[in-house]
């Protein structure tokens, strides 16, 4: 029985890291399995301002890192594997990785989600050659030069604002007539002399020669076309897009309850077959941020232990 | 694996003959940092036949931009000289890096 975890988490953002804390803290056998980067989409924002304690320069990075060494300190093994195929048919449910195989007594799936795309002409086509979806890694190109944020919500004018520190200018192209961001958030960008808004308006193509170059943009209300074209000088400008989220949970189609793509579980994580629960960005809810992800992460944990003690001898 | 800038990009990248890997990275890049220890792996693995080379853009953003990179993590395979393939963002997976170096040894 050693090569069974009590626990495997999948996904190591802070939904899982929380769920691997609160796990490992129990005594349960527990494993982490991540794809690619430890600490899921926050480790590519500046700024965490709003995660209790988190205090004034606390970075996605610092804060991740934070919560690596907890989780690890109580004994919490992490691995760095992509998962293909999940088998939740029996007891023991069996994950299949690009590297290897793994076997629980209960798995926790907190897979999070990735960056919505505008889903226009020219946009994958120009992905690493103007467009971004991630402010901290692609900032530096745009050094004195023009930016656009697509998107109303907290994450677009956060961004945008951390963007006005190298760019100098940053529109935000926003399809209704306000910001959805929270109030403080709005009056900082407000106030900010860099930031300007483009209201009820829609990116419709991105066009360039390798590098973008204009971009045509609607106007929702009146139906007008308008074509952005770069600076001569600067010959590009970049295209930030923060508009929401998709949940990854490919995996489990077919295999566990969803609405509208996010796993749906009661309010102890669970989803519809025991022993599985699903915690963070992945499910449908309310208010995806970090704390809303660590708190699902903490319940899902304890879940999993109770699950185990009820269905399992020692 | 040769650490790249303004001055020698020119002769190691785009007058070197054959095969050259250049991973495109930034300090504040985390996908980038997640990315470039699997690189050194392949580095390791591939160095005999396939000149690895990496980029802190911070240093040299209008080379990078001259390239036609704006967005991080990007690596880029260039033959002779000549930009023949690259993987930008989220395409960038050690896995994926690996199937495009095995493409040109
Ligand atoms: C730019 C930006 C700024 C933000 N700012 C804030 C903020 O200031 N405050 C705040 O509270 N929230 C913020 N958020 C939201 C916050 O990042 C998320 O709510 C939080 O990261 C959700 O955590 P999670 O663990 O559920 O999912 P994620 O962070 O998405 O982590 C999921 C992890 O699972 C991994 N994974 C996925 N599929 C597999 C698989 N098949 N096998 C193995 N691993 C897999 C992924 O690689 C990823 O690391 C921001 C988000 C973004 C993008």
């Amino acid at each position: 029985m050693s090569d069974i975890y009590d626990v495997i988490i999948i996904g190591g953002g802070p939904a899982g890291l929380a769920a691997g804390l609160y796990a490992s803290r129990s005594r349960l056998k527990t494993l982490i399995l991540e794809k690619e980067k430890m600490g899921g989409q926050i480790v590519t924002t500046d700024e965490v301002a709003n995660y209790p304690g988190s205090i004034e320069n606390a970075s996605g990075p610092s804060l991740i890192k934070r919560m690596v060494e907890q989780a690890e300190e109580f004994g919490a093994e992490i691995k760095l594997d992509e998962i293909k195929e999940v088998d939740f048919e029996g007891k023991i449910k069996v994950l299949k990785g690009s590297k290897g195989e793994y076997k629980a007594k209960s798995v926790i799936i907190a897979t999070g989600a990735q960056p919505r795309k505008i889903g226009c002409p020219g946009e994958a086509e120009f992905t690493g050659r103007g467009v971004s979806y991630c402010a901290t890694c692609d900032a530096a190109f745009f050094e004195d030069m023009e930016v656009f944020v697509v998107g109303g919500g907290d994450t677009a004018v956060e961004e945008g604002m951390y963007l006005t520190k190298f760019a100098r200018k940053v529109t935000i192209i926003h399809r209704r007539d306000e910001l959805r961001a929270a109030k403080s958030i709005q009056e900082k960008a407000f106030a900010n002399e860099k930031m300007h808004f483009m209201w009820d308006s829609v990116v419709k193509e991105i066009k360039g020669d390798g590098i973008v170059e204009s971009m045509v943009v609607e106007n929702v209300k009146t139906g007008e076309l308008t074509e952005i074209v770069a600076d001569e000088e600067d010959g590009t400008f970049g295209i930030f897009v923060f508009i929401g989220f998709l949940p990854n949970t490919q995996l489990f189609e077919g295999i566990i309850d969803m609405e509208n793509g996010y796993i749906v579980t009661d309010q102890d994580m669970k989803t519809n077959i025991p022993g599985v629960f699903a915690a963070g960005d992945v499910r449908a809810k309310s208010l995806r941020q970090v704390v809303t992800a660590t708190g699902d992460g903490a319940i899902a944990a304890i879940q999993a232990e109770k699950y185990i003690e009820e269905n399992f001898e020692e | 694996m040769i650490e790249l800038n303004k001055e020698n990009f020119e002769e190691e990248v785009l007058k070197a003959e054959g095969p050259v890997l250049v991973d495109y990275w930034g300090p504040t890049c985390e996908p980038c940092k997640a990315l470039m220890p699997h690189i050194h792996e392949l580095a390791e693995k591939y160095g005999d036949k396939v000149k690895f080379a990496s980029l802190d853009i911070t240093k040299a953003r209008r080379l990078a931009i001259k390239q036609k990179v704006l967005g991080l993590p990007a690596i880029i395979m260039y033959k002779d000289g000549e930009e023949v393939e690259r993987l930008a963002e989220s395409e960038a997976t050690a896995e994926a890096v690996e199937e495009m170096v095995k493409k040109y040894i």
